[in-house]
């Protein structure tokens, strides 16, 4: 047997590695669909509770939206379940198009491929386009899969300090010498929760001839007067060169994603990124909800300007409690504890006062800046909202947080 | 020369990578880089950029690894393989 008892044992330790340095992830088994209040098994083989969410990427609430439902229902009866093949074989139906040109039209661009997820996107989109003439020039909180995608390209590869406009402008000029520059970030960095400084962006590479890449992901369908993203919150539609978004957080949620923007670089990705070459075309059931997402979303800015209420007055009602949260503008409202086992444990009491929330600590985030990150929908009612400050009250009380700064918080609990 | 050398490519390292505001990084010479998570692996590019203008250099991206720019120190000592 080629699985030897020493690699079990090898493998094995990795995991009691992993479990004893805090790090292992557990899951927690849902038996609802996905809403403002989940049926949630915790620990596994508990019955089940009734709690609030606030950390899920559902932030227009379409996840179960039933005309959503009843679009994937109809996708499903009328183009099947499944396309057995990749797109480039058999795998395109008519509502795959009408998809691409959906978003292309909300997104402001001039095209758009559909990818199996953003992760794919990401993996994808640099290899396809750049060369070893090329650099690219990444924020340094940019998400893992653009990291991932970065890796896999033949470009250099260079990172500014995080929203840094002046760093950022010295690395321009640094690499005037390369064929293309293009620079990298996310629109809504998914863990702080603040907006990347695109117009700042725009205009430096404007000025040295450098072109971008956004990762909408956090931002497509709520950010900006019309839910855009963040180039329409920056007056910028039509000046990002490539768009990378998701369709599985507010966009319905189920997966898929897609590269939008200039017209050369999208068919670049049809024609050569791995990703979407060698995995399967996304489902019809999906294309089709999908559809209706976009339709719903380009009618009315309802579910956004909802979401924008929600997200106002959860900050609003948190920084009253006296809790410490990371500035911005967005739906997710980071809770900042710093301390890991002090994040770990104030989830825990949280979902004892009805409230599901989770604490993220390193290596997802620096050491010594561990967190509850909370996330809003439009889903959430004010009733919900006001449940959840009460849960967040009691538990910073019981902890002794309220009111504390960063420096007290760290001198109480270490970093 | 080393000492000037070494201050330099000190202070590089603390602009391009500490933050202004951030009061907790400590840095000195055999402080670790790259395996203490202060200089990531992407922005090495830009170090070796730095120090091939600024030495008038060029550094084989074969030398340029990890563990060769993982301290002032050792980055020091690389670079002078190439000035001497």
């Amino acid at each position: 047997m080629a699985y030897s008892a020493r690699a079990r044992e090898r493998f094995g330790s990795e995991i009691s590695a992993t479990r004893e340095a805090g790090l292992f992830k557990d899951e927690r088994f849902i038996h609802s669909a996905q809403g403002a209040e989940i049926e949630v098994e915790f620990p596994a083989g508990s019955p089940t509770r009734k709690v609030i969410n606030l950390c899920a990427n559902n932030y227009l609430g379409l996840s179960s939206h039933p005309d959503v439902i009843e679009a994937a229902h109809e996708g499903l009866d009328s183009r099947g379940y499944g396309m057995s093949s990749v797109r480039f074989i058999c795998g395109t139906q008519d509502i795959h198009r009408d998809l691409e040109e959906k978003l292309t039209a909300f997104l402001g661009t001039e095209d758009t491929v559909l990818f199996p997820s953003c992760m794919d996107a990401n993996a994808g989109v640099f290899e396809a386009i750049l060369g070893e003439e090329d650099v690219i020039i990444a924020d340094r909180l940019v998400h893992a899969s653009i990291i991932d995608g970065i890796r896999l390209s033949r470009a250099h590869q260079d990172s500014y300090k995080h929203s840094d406009m002046k760093h950022l402008e010295q690395k321009l000029e640094l690499h005037q010498d390369k064929r293309f520059r293009l620079i990298v970030t996310d629109g809504v960095f998914s863990m702080d929760g603040d907006l990347a400084k695109l117009d700042e962006i725009v205009e430096l590479a404007e000025r040295h001839d450098a072109m971008i890449m956004l990762d909408d992901s956090h931002a497509t369908g709520f950010i900006g007067r019309t839910g855009r993203g963040v180039h329409e919150h920056f007056g910028v539609v039509g000046r990002i060169d490539i768009i990378t978004t998701t369709l599985g957080k507010a966009m319905g949620g189920a997966s898929g994603g897609c590269v939008s923007g200039r017209r050369e670089l999208v068919e670049l990705c049809r024609q050569r990124a791995r990703p979407y070459l060698f995995s399967n075309a996304m489902p019809p059931v999906i294309v089709a909800a999908a559809n209706t997402v976009v339709d719903l979303i380009s009618r009315t800015t309802e579910r956004r300007d909802k979401l924008e209420w929600n997200a106002r007055y959860w900050r609003a009602g948190l920084t009253e409690i006296g809790l410490d949260l990371r500035p911005g503008e967005s739906p997710i409202v980071p809770v900042m504890l710093y301390n890991a086992k002090l994040a770990q444990d104030f989830s825990r009491d949280l979902f004892d006062e009805g409230i599901y929330a989770v604490g993220f600590f390193f290596p997802v985030v620096p050491k010594g800046q561990a967190r509850i990150r909370t996330q809003l929908s439009a889903a959430h009612e004010k009733e919900h909202l006001d449940l959840g400050l009460e849960a967040f009250r009691k538990v910073g009380e019981k902890h002794g947080v309220l009111g504390l700064g960063k420096k007290e918080i760290i001198a109480r609990f270490g970093d | 020369m080393a000492d000037e050398m070494r201050d330099t490519v000190l202070e590089y390292v603390r602009n391009e990578y500490v933050d202004e505001d951030d009061e907790d990084t400590e840095l000195d010479y055999d402080t670790p880089l790259i395996s203490g998570g202060i200089v990531d692996s992407f922005s090495m590019v830009s170090l070796k950029v730095f120090l091939e203008r600024k030495y008038s250099i060029q550094i084989p991206d074969a030398k340029a690894t990890p563990e060769a720019f993982d301290s002032v120190n050792k980055i020091v000592a690389l670079v002078r393989e190439y000035t001497a």
